[in-house]
């Protein structure tokens, strides 16, 4: 699972130079879950963009089950992500123009599933979020808990090993929060690590070990 | 992505309706300079051209050698030769010039031992369909084209002015340089000299002339686009002795004409390259950036570079393959209906130049499309997590 080893990570900023990650050494087990928690700017999206293989640190370096993330070629790195890691968006991030199930289908597509086995995992990912009757349904015609679970079916699309959600509870309702909270944790249950940024010190009471960042330094593991 | 569309379907629209009036246009003008008859003369290289008609009575001659030369030579555009020789007589106690013809059968069948493509019409010439070689045609086609295709050693064909002073008509019996001749017909009149004269078998000149195998002139019936291709060139080729020369306003009109035409597609071209190409980088680069979150997104979770700028290059494609085909319909419809009060030429659509312009337009909309896709392929990724 992800490990980071004196990873840092700064931004040239109007000619300055600011410190978004300082170096930072993080192990995360397998089947864990984490909670990030800090202030806006205190470097949390920044840390989940490196773990996520979509930023390159400065220095340091950030494995991934053993492998050095950055040191793979740009075509291996999207392939990693694409089969063990799963995101979940503060605004969802779906597709306007597509429907629950095509939305579902984008992470299978893009990993080269036949058409038909393609819809038959993504229905099955929506009936068991509860959206079975929601399929052919756009974005726009759904609620924001059920474009919130259409995205964590998308998450789940390529079965990852590893889910980093960025303020997954950000945008909903207490109900909803708690809804997705749940699925979180159940994910969890399933052997999937997950690793989540957040303002809400609710929502990180949920998870195994919370994570405070400040000025893009690891404070202290609560 | 419409006002993009809606660039390219103009563009393509106008270009295809253009042009195909233009080559329609092209066709009808070549046509009838032909139609106009000889434009190309080989003289003697010491005769200076004064009168384009009357331009075989100079008395200086050339072999008859000539025109069997010219119609082994395999030149493309030459539609008819015609070798003249004249000499003065009398009909009916008045002079007039007797000027001895070649039928065409004659040199033809030459041409066709060589296996020579002199008679070839190459693309764009005028219509063949207007040279009928029917005996019926005769006369008509002798006054107009330059064109007997028989004639026997004792016929002869008057022009309209001479048989009327002399009161002659079609089957007339009339007597020249000692020798009876029936006259087989009388030429319409055209209001050139021709009209005083009268025609006989050139060989049959020659000899009660006592000239030898000579001529004044041969005429030739060239196509004006070869003309303008540079058939007089090759013709004094073929013929370094002599003196060949055309008729620089009829050349000079089709070159114009051509120059006109060929600019206004060109014109119409670049305003599809410029217009389409501007159109097409600018909605694709406003489209890349307001979907900068889900092409980050779509990174996200596994996309590479290289799918996301096939993606948009496909768009494009897409765009350019639509508003190009819509535009060469609606360019087709649109030359088919204002071709004829346009152009006075009637117009049909032209399916190569429609797939040719569609061409052009996928290959403006891809070309136009390559930076801002570039552009989305080189995305961060990270723009995925940015809040709205």
């Amino acid at each position: 699972m992800p490990r980071l080893d004196n990873v840092r990570k700064s931004y040239a900023r109007r000619g300055r130079t600011v410190e978004a990650l300082r170096p930072t050494t993080l192990d995360i087990g397998a089947g864990e879950f984490v909670a990030m928690v800090g202030p806006s700017g205190s470097g949390k999206t920044t840390l989940l963009s490196i773990v996520g293989g979509m930023l390159a640190p400065d220095s340091g370096t950030v494995w991934l089950d053993g492998q050095s993330l950055y040191d793979l070629p740009l075509g291996e790195r999207t392939r990693l992500r694409r089969q063990r890691i799963g995101f979940v968006f503060q605004s969802f991030n779906l597709v306007s123009y597509l429907t629950a199930v095509e939305n579902v289908q984008v992470p299978l597509y893009l990993a080269g599933a036949a058409p038909r086995q393609q819809r038959r995992r993504a229905v099955h990912l929506l009936e068991r979020l509860s959206l079975g009757e929601r399929l052919g349904h756009r974005p726009a015609e759904l609620s924001v808990g059920q474009q919130q679970r259409v995205a964590l079916a998308r998450t789940l699309a390529n079965d990852p090993a590893l889910i980093l959600a960025d303020e997954p509870t950000g945008n909903l309702d207490p109900d909803m929060r708690e809804q997705v909270l749940g699925l979180l944790e159940e994910f969890r249950r399933e052997g999937r690590t997950v690793v989540m940024v957040t303002h809400d010190p609710a929502a990180a009471a949920r998870a195994d070990r919370v994570l405070p960042l400040i000025a893009g330094e690891i404070r202290a593991a609560a | 992505m419409l006002t993009c569309g809606l660039a390219i379907l103009l563009g393509v629209t106008a270009l295809v309706a253009v042009r195909t009036v233009t080559v329609f246009s092209e066709r009808a003008v070549a046509r009838d300079l032909d139609s106009l008859g000889a434009n190309v003369l080989v003289l003697p290289r010491g005769v200076t051209l004064q009168d384009y008609y009357a331009a075989d009575t100079h008395g200086e001659t050339l072999p008859e050698e000539y025109v069997e030369r010219l119609t082994l030579s395999g030149l493309e555009g030459v539609d008819n030769l015609s070798p003249r020789l004249c000499v003065s007589a009398v009909l009916a106690g008045r002079s007039v010039t007797l000027t001895g013809i070649l039928p065409r059968s004659e040199f033809q069948a030459k041409a066709a031992w060589g296996g020579a493509g002199i008679f070839a019409r190459p693309a764009g010439c005028g219509a063949e369909a207007d040279l009928p070689l029917g005996q019926g045609d005769g006369p008509r086609l002798l006054a107009r084209k330059r064109i007997i295709e028989n004639l026997a050693e004792h016929e002869a064909l008057i022009g309209a002015d001479a048989a009327e002073r002399a009161g002659l008509k079609e089957g007339d019996a009339i007597e020249l340089l000692g020798e009876r001749f029936t006259i087989l017909a009388v030429l319409p009149a055209t209001g050139t000299v021709d009209d005083a004269r009268v025609f006989a078998h050139l060989h049959t000149v020659q000899r009660l002339a006592d000239k030898g195998e000579v001529v004044n002139a041969i005429e030739v019936v060239g196509c004006c686009k070869q003309i303008a291709a540079g058939l007089v060139e090759k013709i004094a080729e073929v013929l370094p002795e002599a003196r060949v020369t055309t008729i620089t306003q009829v050349v000079r009109t089709q070159q114009n004409v051509n120059r006109t035409m060929g600019n206004l597609s060109l014109a119409f071209l670049a305003l599809l390259l410029a217009v389409g190409g501007a159109a097409t980088a600018g909605a694709m680069y406003g489209n890349v950036s307001e979907r900068r979150r889900e092409v980050g997104t779509l990174m996200a979770l596994g996309a590479t570079p290289s799918l996301v700028l096939r993606l948009f290059l496909g768009k494009a494609l897409v765009l350019g393959l639509g508003g190009g085909l819509a535009g060469a319909l609606l360019g087709s419809v649109l030359a088919v209906w204002l071709g004829p009060s346009l152009a006075n030429v009637v117009v049909r659509p032209l399916p190569s130049l429609a797939l040719g312009a569609t061409g052009v337009a996928v290959v403006v909309a891809v070309l136009a499309s390559l930076w801002p896709a570039w552009r989305a392929a080189r995305l961060d990724p990270c723009v995925c997590f940015q809040e709205v």
